[in-house]
């Protein structure tokens, strides 16, 4: 089985808005043949609804869309043909797994020889061979995830859109059918548009992430440069946590910042151009506690230490109050007085 | 050294098990609460139904206790009320379930004016069935409204619209419909809308979805509305004697069951037609239901 691919699926400046509200703010994006890409951002940032207007559930306020120069965004869902796997499944609930998952091509008028075995495919696919000729409400979570998928897959869809799919399972099944689904998509490479607002889904299984805030891109990359290198603070507080220390900039030049914070200068590296009171965005594992005074050193005290087995969770604070969040392999206890020190390169200084 | 419970300690310790045990039977002291309502169903259905029954199996004439089952047959007057009433219920039920169905359908989503809408559609349920019968006599009647338009478009006669089978079927439409409407409304508000949406992306017409996945979906409601609505128009009387010709075309089985009992003065017969008159929608029901039992009735994915 292997998608109808394309080189290029181009929204042009795609605009949702409902009511007074202003959901999508002129998307611009491109996907290429053969990608995963992930949505990311909170609840109201407009991943949903950019992906209700790839699907055609939701026609556009503006902008266009366009499949390898054909224009798609007036046509209706069933015209398009994109596969669309639902947050709450949305299985028929009166028919069996095999008849969810040959819909959509009986919907098509397949013959019944191929129609079998097609079903077959996409059934052992994802491994529901035994489960077959049940009904949705007789299935767990993860199976009616499994059905849905398989639903989407079974037509070749040249693009799959998955709207948070894995949101309503628990932690260890969420991490299974992640996997699955990355598996399915490297052995199939079915081009895909995936919405969530896990930060770590999206890294886990994105070739590339669109980070959106109130129906704004924020910034577009491979998960590497999303996570290491945020173009601005949102992102950079979005993408794992980050401390947020408060800090005057005293000198900077085309890539670093020379700040002051806590009475103590810091060198950091910047994405733009930074006003004179900023933040450093540093992340808990990036700290580490030494003994020797140095370049780029903070002294802090240990409030609260965790035990996270391998590592220890450590908050401490500065001498003028900022609250630090601290990962290191030290063992620590409450009141000691540390020096943490931080490569130049992941003090990441923003506006 | 451990205290020894006392015998009142113990005692309060076997009461608690005893409301826990009875708890884990199923008995709970909340079910108290069923008991006024027991009572009512008991003293204002079960025993006038009961009473009713074994009436009618004393004839006043006295003799074979089938008596009155038996006249009621063998008089063809009387024997035609069942297809009267039939004709005029089935006919008028059907019609109000289908015809909610598109209009429901329309009235799923947000709209502008839709609560005006539906008071439109739901305000007869409050007219009461005479002034419905009024309303269609003016409208439809040899002088009315309807007859003038007509005559005036070229017709030779008024139609007759009233005062015969199609004034009463008017009149179960307009107090009908909208029972069958609201309900039609809310079960299909109950179907999950993410499945149609789901069925489009996977290449399903307008017409495919709502073949595959409305209409099987809503079919188990329909059958319920069907049934209620059946009720209502069977049981037809007002309308029946006020826009009908209660003495022929629309001798329906309760105008014979009232004539009989308060007229003529035979409550057993009256009562065999009624029991007949129960029968008889039950059999519909029991048909209508069956049918239902074959369909798929399990969640439809809804929040409604």
């Amino acid at each position: 089985m292997a998608g109808q691919r394309f080189a290029e699926l181009h929204l042009d400046h795609v605009r949702r808005v409902f009511g007074d509200t202003v959901a999508l703010k002129g998307m611009d994006l491109t996907i290429k043949g053969g990608e995963f890409v992930a949505l990311l951002g909170p609840s109201g940032c407009g991943k949903s609804t950019a992906l209700n207007c790839l699907a055609g559930l939701l026609p556009l306020t503006g902008g266009r869309i366009t499949l390898d120069g054909r224009r798609i965004d007036d046509l209706p869902p069933e015209k398009r043909g994109f596969g669309m796997v639902f947050q709450n499944y949305a299985l028929f609930p009166h028919m069996s797994v095999r008849r969810n998952v040959g819909f959509g091509l009986s919907m098509r008028k397949t013959p019944r020889a191929e129609l079998t075995r097609r079903v077959d495919e996409a059934v052992r696919l994802v491994q529901l061979e035994e489960h077959q000729h049940k009904f949705p409400a007789q299935l767990s979570g993860g199976q009616q995830q499994r059905v849905a998928i398989a639903r989407a897959i079974v037509l070749e869809p040249p693009l799959v859109l998955m709207d948070e799919p894995l949101s309503n399972l628990d932690a260890a099944l969420r991490l299974e059918m992640r996997t699955e689904i990355r598996r399915l998509h490297q052995s199939l490479g079915l081009t895909t548009v995936y919405v969530t607002h896990d930060q770590e889904e999206a890294l886990a299984l994105a070739d590339r992430l669109v980070v959106l805030r109130l129906g704004e891109v924020q910034q577009v990359g491979s998960p590497e440069e999303v996570y290491a290198h945020p173009v601005n603070r949102y992102v950079a507080g979005f993408m794992g946590y980050r401390n947020m220390i408060p800090v005057t900039v005293t000198a900077q030049d085309d890539e670093r910042a020379t700040v002051r914070a806590d009475g103590v200068e810091l060198v950091g590296v910047k994405s733009e151009e930074v006003a004179d009171s900023a933040v450093a965005a540093v992340r808990p594992e990036d700290f580490a506690v030494v003994t020797e005074a140095g370049e780029n050193t903070l002294d802090a005290t240990v409030e609260i230490v965790e035990y996270h087995g391998r590592e220890q969770a450590v908050e401490a604070r500065l001498r003028d109050g900022t609250q630090l969040h601290v990962r290191t392999n030290s063992r620590l206890a409450p009141g000691d007085a540390i020096r943490l020190r931080v490569p130049v390169e992941r003090v990441l200084v923003f506006s | 050294m451990t205290a020894l419970p006392s015998l009142r300690d113990q005692r309060s310790l076997e009461r608690a098990s005893l409301k826990h045990r009875l708890a884990e039977k199923g008995v709970d002291r909340v079910l108290w609460l069923l008991v006024p309502g027991a009572v009512f169903v008991v003293l204002l259905f079960v025993y006038p139904f009961l009473y009713g029954l074994q009436l009618s199996f004393q004839p006043k004439g006295g003799g074979n206790p089938f008596q009155n089952y038996i006249t009621f047959f063998s008089d063809e007057y009387s024997a035609e009320t069942v297809w009267i009433t039939l004709r005029l219920g089935l006919p008028a039920a059907l019609f109000n379930v289908l015809a909610s169905i598109p209009i429901a359908f329309r009235m799923r989503g947000r709209f502008r004016g839709k609560r005006a809408l539906t008071t439109l559609l739901v305000v007869p349920i409050t007219l009461g069935t005479v002034l419905t019968a009024e309303g269609l006599l003016a409208f439809f009647g040899p002088t009315g409204w309807f007859n003038r338009i007509w005559i005036a478009l070229g017709a030779d006669e008024p139609a007759k619209l009233t005062h015969n089978y199609w004034g009463v079927l008017f009149s179960l439409v307009i107090t009908g419909f909208p029972f069958a409407f609201l309900l039609t409304l809310s079960y299909l508000s109950g179907i999950d809308p993410t499945l149609e949406q789901a069925a489009a992306t996977l290449g399903a017409s307008k017409r495919q979805r709502f073949r595959t996945i409305t209409m099987p979906l809503l079919a188990p409601g329909l059958a319920v509305t069907f049934c209620l609505s059946f009720v209502l128009a069977f049981s037809v009387f007002p309308s029946a004697v006020m826009v009908g010709n209660p003495a022929g075309e629309t001798h329906v089985m309760s105008i014979a069951a009232y004539e009989t009992a308060l007229r003529d003065n035979d409550f057993a017969m009256g009562s065999a037609i009624a029991m007949l008159m129960a029968l008889v929608m039950l059999i519909v029901i029991g048909v209508v239901l069956i049918w239902r039992t074959t369909l798929y009735r399990g969640a439809t994915g809804g929040k409604g």
